[in-house]
């Protein structure tokens, strides 16, 4: 046991948690305001693609990192347009982003890489740097250094966004329109200003989750990178009911289940001596992700609005 | 001041308002009544914003003023109070009260001040409600208030009220009305949309009236009566009440003994509730909704699982306690659900289809060897439904959706009635529905009594359960707070039982 539960699982799960935060808080803004997000995991494709295709060319991460909002945005932009303006079935629409984030980073890598599995590799010093290269002088942490200034700014985020949703009248006409839009409609708050806002926001986010993914944990973009981060974020969401700080902790719950597969790999025994096979170790994020939404989405009340197009009579 | 001029909004095939003009002095309390459809709601929502108007103007204070969102008529001291509550329910009373016009900065929400300015404005007003309470915890009543208090909040001069009582008891409409007559002591212009002719004869100056979208009558309140309304409003000369010989009341059918019905947690929905209902008689349920009649009435048809229920009903001597509904109605109980879309239509199915629900099994909408529908006794059956119970329009092939809301209450009512029944429970029978058609329904409810059946009726509206009733139970709290006469019982007494004043 003392083989798992180290310091290093600590922040293994941080780093883990790291795009699940940040996707998670993506699709918070967009489901507060009403619009369910389930492109998430395609967000974060796109964001993590273009983080490393960028990143490549320009040299910078910080480069990467800001096209990586641009595509994030951009692409929930193209969400918010079906889904608010033409009122598409918001699970269709998103379930279709994510579909075309499967295929259309391996395109396009193979036109522009000649390789369609993989982005060419960045160096290390051009990846998003570590907490470390700040500190510089602190040998005695440095197992804290280790970790990205994007899970640093996952933190701020969380807190920022729980001032926004609860301290200003931007959060507050969030929290309505996606509750009743009929009655912040009444109330004078432009409904779908809103929430094609609160939708643009997310994509923001899960593209800055989808960078670290590419540019931050790994130096590439590897295809179907996600591997279904973009749908336990919206479990956390869930089990997080809604809020910044709980949806937080829930994906910390979630970075620490994948944290222990890592950990668990060859140290946990069979009784009889043998090794548990891998497949199920790697099973226990997912396992996890069930039982929780399984065993505890009773308790938790989504946006009332949530899902439905705000349709205005004439 | 307000005016209306020559308004006329066509929404698909319904010309809605067709030249609507009226005005609305400064000051005054102005009534509009009409029928449903007839286009009242359309013109204030018009004039609210909320729809725009293919022609006409909206003036306020004498000028032409462009209104194209709530937005644009709240920045020029307008407000309205919608039927359905325009409130958040799981923010509070302030968050939705200052919702769109926050105060303090774009980055910091001072809910403080706003707390402060709410308590302000409803000290000057009478209209006491704690900013920071949930709205989902308050009353109705309460939330009314909050309605009122997002208007003040935001400077309104213009006050329009879409239905407001409907949701009220009877002390709360006169406490309603009390603070309504102090907003007009203090200059504000009230316009109240309603279609109960009582209270607009008690509160309003003003009246106008309105009849497939058009003004048909524009009167001084003083100089009018409710014959001289209700005629105007429908078209022809209206009963507005029940005549009715008294009740020859036979034998026992229905027996409830210390019914309880369970809700979610520990509270009892319906708490001990016995009672006895006898052939020939009308016995009236009064109560303000939510007190248990909803789940009396669904314990009797059978809607509720026996796991929920303790007691014993009984139906001609039968105990039946833990039949289901279908075996009740296949005894002769028929139920009038008080939520016609939810559990009394299938809104996209045809008339004919809807017309056989709850017999759709067995005879005449089931033929060949009892598996295949019957369409010929299908249709027949109809046809009678419709012609009996007036359905228009009379295409047994419409979905229900396309009837009005007066028509698809006639329609379930037919089905019910042609059961035939010996136990009818009748829920909300005119929610909703056209004083036209209120009259019909309540003189085949009164066929039903004369006939021999045996009618159990909740109703929202005092006035109509206690001029069809023969007996009228009061329910508060789940309990029988008292059971009276109502031919010899005031309102007011009623009343005062309905919210636990008192017990006879």
């Amino acid at each position: 046991m003392r083989q798992i539960f180290t310091l290093s699982l600590l922040f293994s799960t941080i780093r883990l948690a790291t795009p699940l935060v940040l996707a998670a808080l993506g699709g918070l803004y967009s489901e507060r305001s009403g619009v369910i997000n389930i492109a998430l995991e395609g967000l974060l494709l796109a964001g993590a693609f273009t983080a490393a295709s960028v990143t490549y060319y320009a040299h910078s991460p910080w480069v990467g990192l800001g096209a990586a909002i641009v595509a994030g945005a951009s692409v929930a932009y193209i969400l918010a347009l079906a889904c608010i303006r033409f009122k598409a079935d918001q699970v269709v629409t998103g379930t279709g982003i994510n579909i075309l984030f499967i295929g259309l980073p391996a395109v396009l890598s193979g036109a522009l890489f000649l390789s369609s599995g993989s982005t060419p590799q960045i160096p290390k010093e051009n990846l998003l740097p570590v907490l470390a290269r700040f500190v510089p002088f602190m040998p005695a942490w440095r197992i804290f250094t280790d970790v990205s200034i994007i899970s640093l700014l996952a933190v701020v985020v969380v807190f920022v966004t729980r001032y926004v949703l609860y301290r200003t009248p931007f959060g507050l006409r969030l929290r309505a329109v996606g509750e009743n839009p009929e009655a912040a409609d009444a109330a004078g708050v432009a409904v779908n200003r809103m929430r094609y806002v609160g939708v643009i926001m997310s994509g923001a986010l899960a593209g800055i989750g989808g960078a670290y993914l590419s540019i931050g944990q790994s130096s590439l973009f590897t295809r179907n990178m996600a591997a279904g981060r973009g749908f336990i974020a919206l479990a956390a969401l869930i089990f997080g009911k809604w809020r910044p700080v709980q949806t937080m902790l829930a994906c910390l719950l979630f970075g620490f289940a994948d944290a222990m597969t890592i950990q668990m790999q060859g140290v946990a025994k069979l009784p009889s001596g043998e090794d548990i096979p891998v497949q199920f170790i790697q099973m226990i994020p997912y396992v996890l992700t069930i039982i929780v939404l399984a065993g505890f989405i009773g308790q938790s009340r989504a946006p009332k609005a949530l899902g439905t197009a705000y349709q205005k009579e004439r | 001041m307000l005016e209306l001029r020559n308004i006329s909004k066509r929404f698909g095939a319904v010309q809605a308002n067709d030249r609507v003009s009226f005005t609305v002095p400064t000051g005054t309390i102005h009534a509009i009544v009409g029928e449903n459809g007839a286009g009242k709601s359309t013109a204030m929502r018009i004039a609210y914003g909320f729809y725009t108007a293919d022609s006409g103007d909206i003036l306020v204070d004498g000028e032409v003023r462009e209104i194209r969102t709530p937005h644009d008529a709240i920045a020029l001291g307008i407000g309205m109070v919608h039927q359905h509550f325009m409130l958040v329910e799981p923010m509070t009373v302030a968050e939705n009260i200052v919702l769109g016009s926050e105060p303090g900065s774009a980055v910091s929400l001072d809910l403080k001040k706003a707390a402060d300015e709410i308590r302000k404005v409803s000290d000057e007003f009478r209209l006491t409600v704690d900013p920071n309470a949930l709205i989902e915890n308050l009353s109705v009543g309460q939330q009314q208030r909050v309605e009122l208090l997002k208007a003040l909040y935001r400077h309104a001069e213009i006050l329009i009220l879409d239905e407001p009582t409907a949701v009220l008891t009877p002390q709360e409409v006169e406490e309603f009305f009390a603070i309504l007559r102090g907003m007009r002591e203090q200059g504000k212009t009230i316009v109240i949309i309603t279609h109960k002719l009582s209270e607009v004869l008690s509160i309003s100056d003003n009246v106008t009236v309105m009849r497939d979208g058009k003004v048909v009558g524009d009167l001084k309140t003083s100089e009018t009566n409710a014959a001289e309304l209700a005629r105007l409003m429908v078209g022809r000369d209206v009963l507005l009440r029940v005549e009715k010989p008294d009740a020859k009341a036979g034998a026992s059918v229905l027996k409830v003994q210390n019914l309880s019905v369970m809700g979610r947690g520990e509270s009892k929905r319906v708490d001990n509730v016995s009672f006895d209902l006898r052939a020939g008689e009308i016995v009236g349920v009064a109560g303000v909704e939510g007190n248990g009649q909803t789940e009396l009435i669904e314990a009797l048809a059978g809607l509720i699982p026996g796991s929920h229920i303790s007691g014993t009903i009984a139906f001609e001597g039968r105990d039946i306690t833990q039949l289901d509904a279908r075996k009740r109605k296949e005894l002769g109980i028929a139920h009038v659900p008080e939520d016609r879309h939810r559990r009394g239509l299938l809104l996209d199915f045809t008339l004919a289809e809807n017309t056989i629900l709850g017999v759709h099994y067995r005879k005449p909408a089931v033929g060949f060897a009892g598996v295949m529908l019957d369409q010929k006794g299908i249709q027949r059956r109809t046809e009678q439904v419709i012609r009996d119970f007036d359905v228009r329009p009379p295409n047994p092939m419409l979905p229900a959706r396309a009837l009005s809301g007066g028509n698809q209450q006639k329609l379930i009512i037919g089905r019910e009635f042609e059961l035939p029944p010996k136990l009818l429970l009748v829920s909300q029978p005119t929610r909703g529905v056209d004083i036209g058609a209120i009259e019909f329904i309540h003189r085949k409810i009164v066929e039903m009594r004369d006939a021999g059946c045996a009618v159990l009726l909740v109703s929202a509206e005092l006035e109509e359960v206690t001029s069809l009733s023969d007996r009228l139970l009061v329910l508060h709290n789940g309990k029988v707070a008292g059971e009276v006469d109502p031919k010899k019982t005031s309102n007011e007494e009623i009343g005062l039982m309905m919210t636990g004043g008192a017990r006879s």
